[in-house]
């Protein structure tokens, strides 16, 4: 059994006024062939836990681990945490003039698999992932997300997740800003990762709307950088009738 | 650390009535007279920047005034032909506007004039290759193309000199050139000068720019228009390492309405001493409406020790435009960039040349002759070679 550990991890953000805490001691196990689901308010500490996993520069982990299959990852650099089998989609993909997706997702797959994938298969699955995500092939030759659109920069994500077959897969907002017929298509492809049971989903989102199209295991509700609340996919249907309110005024109280 | 500008202005306020500054600092006197280009002390605007030490033996008017060695590839149709001084600056764009540019003119002695005729349509570039061994030179380069012709000029340098080019370009109208410098010298050589375009009516003109060798390179680019409805895209790629001076000082004149002008310069500096300078002045005259103009530069800096000058300048005397805007962008590897590809498991260094690949294939791509394009991306393939370790910044994110 694979698994992610996140134990009493505490993360703090540069701002131009020193360090700030964000995250203040959040614990969860994800199995592999689960999907949980990260649900919370604005500024509540979401984005940091996936970034800080991920390993981006402006974040510190100050204490707490996160391990991925007994491994310790706040350890290791950024591209070893992906070699690890750890993928973020991020909420604001990053534009990377002058290279092409094809060369992006060629490197990405030599450097994960320590060998470059074999030319005449590989071109039938960029393609195949692209088509999967309605991109058209025309995508390939394009500077990685330079002028795609917010729909087309998340649908990018999911082709990469299908491409590159990670073991753990942080999907960070990937839904806000798709229309219902996007939300489908992103939906489709998680789906498609989840489906052998070997891979698991930290999905953070904002609505609930995407869990109808992607099943949660779990749903945890987050606030000020601590899981207030966990539950089955019908604490979802809670959130969505009743919002944060009830968790936040907790939260403060007990502060 | 990183520095950007972005200003833009799709409609200016209302200026038309403003006086024309041309007699500001950016615009020197031009003259054919040696005698008005006083020898630059270094605390001039358009020195300021500049090792005026090094580029001495080119402000001289006594001493050695040789040629540089020609070797070219002319297609069929195209003339290369000697011709006096005299006729020189009756078919110039116009004077030189320093002392390095009249030298040049004035010690040249003649000049050599190419023709492109009109109507001709050339599948091969004509290549021009001017090689030094070590000489002092002078030389004066006028090019004609004919109406309604389309034609690629591909000029490159090489080899060991001192040498003062002045480079006159009239393009023809509805004419498409594409014109190609490489400026490759040897470490101690030292080039000064200035080519200047005039873009006839409804011409299209595309610039591509490339220095790479050489250890002082000071280099006017000026472009004007005869008519409405010219286009005009300049891009530059540039690469400084340790010691080396490379100065790129362009001038876009929108002196007519409808013309259009796109300029993207970007250079990678690394070593100790290592200096890049570029000047991007644009100038809308009150007789240019409904123009639009965009001038960016980038430089990326690599190591320690590099200092990246990068100055645009707008001067807008009408906001009857369609849009005029400039960006310059100093820094060192967009951490961003670094983030998301290393988190698709792509190692730093990996990452670092992917970058760099893709900040300068940009330009490249553009060139359109294969054998620079491929000498370009060795180029850059080089650069990337000699990168020392990487350093990051704390909080750059």
């Amino acid at each position: 059994m694979v698994n992610l550990v996140i134990s009493d991890l505490h993360v703090d953000v540069e701002t131009e006024s020193g360090p700030k805490q964000i995250l203040k001691g959040v614990n969860l196990t994800i199995n592999s062939g689960e999907v949980h689901a990260i649900m919370g308010p604005n500024g509540s500490g979401k984005s940091t836990m996936a970034y800080a996993i991920a390993g981006h520069p402006k974040y510190t982990i100050t204490s707490g681990s996160v391990t991925l299959n007994g491994i310790d990852l706040t350890h290791l650099k950024v591209d070893e945490r992906a070699r690890a089998g750890l993928f973020l989609a991020m909420q604001y993909p990053v534009e990377v003039p002058g290279v092409s997706v094809t060369n992006f997702l060629r490197t990405a797959k030599t450097a994960l698999d320590g060998q470059a994938p074999k030319v005449r298969t590989w071109v039938k699955e960029v393609n195949a992932a692209l088509e999967g995500m309605q991109l058209d092939s025309s995508f390939s030759a394009r500077s990685v997300n330079e002028g795609f659109s917010g729909g087309e920069k998340k649908r990018h994500e999911i082709a990469q997740l299908e491409l590159l077959k990670p073991k753990f897969a942080i999907l960070d907002e990937t839904d806000s800003g798709l229309d219902i017929d996007a939300l489908r298509v992103v939906a489709e492809g998680v789906n498609r990762f989840t489906s052998g049971g070997d891979t698991g989903v930290l999905l953070i989102t904002h609505y609930s709307r995407i869990l109808r199209y992607i099943e949660p295991d779990f749903v945890h509700v987050f606030v000020d950088g601590r899981i207030a609340a966990e539950g089955g996919k019908e604490l979802a249907d809670e959130l969505e009738a009743e919002g944060y309110d009830k968790y936040v005024q907790a939260a403060r109280a007990s502060v | 650390m990183s520095i950007d500008t972005d200003i833009r202005c799709d409609k200016t306020p209302n200026v038309a009535n403003a006086i024309e500054t041309l007699a500001s600092h950016l615009h020197p006197a031009a003259s054919w007279v040696v005698a008005d280009h006083p020898v630059p002390k270094g605390r001039e605007e358009v020195w300021r920047f500049s090792p005026v030490k090094a580029f001495k033996a080119l402000f001289s008017a006594e001493g050695e005034a040789g040629h540089l060695n020609w070797a070219t590839e002319l297609p069929d149709g195209v003339t290369l032909t000697e011709i006096t001084s005299e006729q020189a600056r009756e078919l110039a764009v116009e004077a030189p506007v320093d002392r390095v540019a009249a030298m040049a003119a004035e010690r040249a002695g003649s000049a050599m004039h190419l023709t492109i005729p009109a109507d001709a349509e050339l599948t091969e570039p004509v290549r021009i290759s001017l090689s030094g061994t070590g000489q002092t030179a002078f030389g004066h380069l006028v090019v004609s193309v004919g109406n309604h012709a389309s034609a690629t000029i591909a000029i490159e340098h090489s080899g060991d000199a001192r040498y003062a080019n002045k480079t006159d370009i009239t393009v023809g109208d509805g004419a498409q050139l594409n014109v190609v410098t490489l400026i490759d010298w040897d470490d101690a050589a030292v080039h000064g000068g200035q080519t200047s375009l005039r873009l006839g009516r409804d011409a299209r003109v595309r610039t591509v720019s490339a220095s790479l060798g050489g250890k002082a390179v000071r280099i006017v680019e000026r472009a004007n228009f005869a008519g409405p409805g010219g286009e005009l895209e300049q891009f530059g790629v540039y690469f400084v390492d340790a010691g080396q001076h490379i100065e790129h000082r362009l001038f876009v004149d929108h002196n007519a309405p409808h013309t259009k002008s796109n300029v993207d310069y970007r250079g990678a500096l690394q070593g100790q001493g290592a200096h890049s300078v570029w000047i991007g002045d644009v100038l809308i005259r009150k007789i240019a409406e409904g123009i639009e103009t965009y001038e960016t530069n980038k430089n990326l800096v690599l190591t320690d020790g590099c200092q990246a000058d990068s100055v645009p300048n707008l001067e807008i005397e009408t906001g009857e435009i369609i849009g005029a805007g400039h960006s310059s962008t100093t820094g060192r590897f967009d951490d961003l960039q670094l983030f998301y590809l290393r988190s698709r498991g792509i190692p730093e260094d990996e990452a670092r040349r992917l970058v760099v690949h893709g900040f300068f294939n940009d330009i490249i791509r553009r060139i359109g002759v294969p054998k620079i394009q491929k000498r370009l991306l060795a180029q850059v393939e080089d650069e990337l070679e000699i990168m020392t370790a990487p350093t990051t910044i704390a909080g750059a994110a």
